[in-house]
């Protein structure tokens, strides 16, 4: 599984990226978690708001910085 | 209706009456703590100071939370996406009318400007039409709507909502008009867009934990600049002569100019300037001349021209600056002549 979370580097995607960790850890995935953080790579997914999360390639949330409550909910 | 829903609404409304109980009582409580407790002397600078500080700063928080709150919630029925699907290939006029006032309820921060500016002109939202709405976006401002509704009563807040939304329709559409969509980066149009996030429908429960997470975002980031706006226009209260601004900040006819330039490279939010602009005007400081300055403050940034920088050319930028500048100074202008 890749988790990827998109955004430009402002505090609410590194406090999603952290949140998609524990996550991960929580539920014991095998997953790998990339930050995207090239606005031109970010548009490719067609995200106008970040910071956005996908997985697998396809974007789950956009504009939110989700919990890993929330988070651990999209990956099951 | 659910049980969960029904417990959401037993809340709300104990929370509301709290909220107004308490609100009802705050320049009672000003008073008593600034003549009894403290014993300060009615009438002196320092008193005038301390109580209109310890008056407003609640007062100011408290209409915060519930506006953010409520505006978070109105703001859980729009997203980006939906907004770029309602503008895309709309005609010029129809357009700029449309992009000015979706900019006031959908979701934006100024961090988004460039990746909302790209998502917009590459899926076939005209160039005026797309600063239509990055115009309005900033400068319409819910928080200071709400602070102008409660601090200056509804005329104040219905001018500064239907200028702002003009200023913007108006300046998309003359941009729009001028064809410089050359004068836009090159690699913007050559930016692939994927399809974005998926609509979600949200239940009550998740509108208003919305509503909640705006609270705790925009009150946790702006609780300190309402503090030191407060501070600021606490200061003018009890230390600036009366009349003393009509001088500076009055009708003359270089006032309103000043005010924007002076406004430009100040950054603050709507949250801080307005209790500044409240000092200012109970000082004789003219109506139009403070909404420009309040206007400048808050729709034109250098931040934000720093990060326009990236998907506009100079030329454009500048036009753009300029455009919404005269627009804000014909707004001054006009209410210092009719008011």
């Amino acid at each position: 599984m890749k988790i990827q979370i998109l955004g430009t580097g402002c505090t609410k995607c590194k406090k999603l990226a952290q949140h998609a960790e524990e996550a991960v850890n929580g539920l014991g995935l095998d997953a790998e978690i990339e930050k995207v953080t090239q606005l031109s790579d970010i548009m490719k997914f067609g995200v106008m708001i970040t910071p956005a999360l996908a997985v697998n390639g396809v974007v789950k949330s956009a504009g939110k910085l989700l919990s890993a409550e929330e988070i651990k909910g999209l990956l099951k | 209706m659910s049980k969960p829903t029904n417990t959401y609404i037993w809340r709300g409304a104990a929370g509301l009456a709290l909220w107004w109980l308490v609100y009802r009582h705050l320049a009672a409580a000003a008073a008593w703590l600034t003549y009894t407790l403290l014993g300060l002397k009615s009438g002196s600078h320092l008193a005038s100071a301390v109580e209109f500080f310890i008056f407003e700063v609640p007062k100011v928080l408290m209409l915060l939370t519930l506006v953010v709150f409520g505006v978070g919630i109105v703001r859980s029925f729009f997203t980006p996406e939906r907004t770029r699907r309602m503008l895309a290939g709309k005609r010029e006029f129809t357009g700029n009318v449309l992009a000015a006032l979706l900019g006031i309820v959908t979701p934006f921060c100024s961090c988004s400007a460039v990746p909302l500016f790209i998502g917009f002109v590459t899926t076939g939202v005209p160039l005026g039409v797309t600063l239509s709405f990055l115009i309005s976006a900033p400068m319409v401002n819910e928080i200071a709507l709400v602070l102008l509704f409660g601090l200056f009563g509804w005329k104040v807040a219905a001018i500064y909502l239907v200028t702002g939304v003009v200023i913007a329709i108006a300046a998309g559409w003359v941009i729009g008009r001028l064809r410089m969509e050359k004068h836009v980066e090159a690699w913007v149009y050559q930016t692939q867009t994927g399809d974005g996030a998926p609509d979600e429908e949200l239940d009550w429960p998740a509108r208003i934990r919305f509503g909640l997470d705006a609270v705790k975002d925009i009150v946790g980031r702006v609780w300190l600049y309402v503090l030191i706006g407060i501070g600021v226009g606490a200061g003018i209260h009890g230390y600036v002569p009366e009349n003393f601004m009509a001088s500076i900040m009055g009708r003359t006819w270089w006032s309103v100019p000043v005010a924007v330039l002076l406004g430009v490279p100040m950054y603050s939010n709507a949250a801080g300037i307005i209790p500044i602009v409240q000092a200012l005007l109970g000082k004789g400081a003219a109506l139009g001349t403070v909404l420009a300055f309040m206007m400048a403050v808050i729709g034109l940034s250098l931040p934000e021209a720093i990060i326009l920088r990236k998907v506009l050319k100079p030329l454009l930028l500048t036009v753009f600056f300029a455009v919404v500048a005269a627009g804000i100074m014909l707004v001054g202008y006009l209410f210092n002549l009719i008011m």
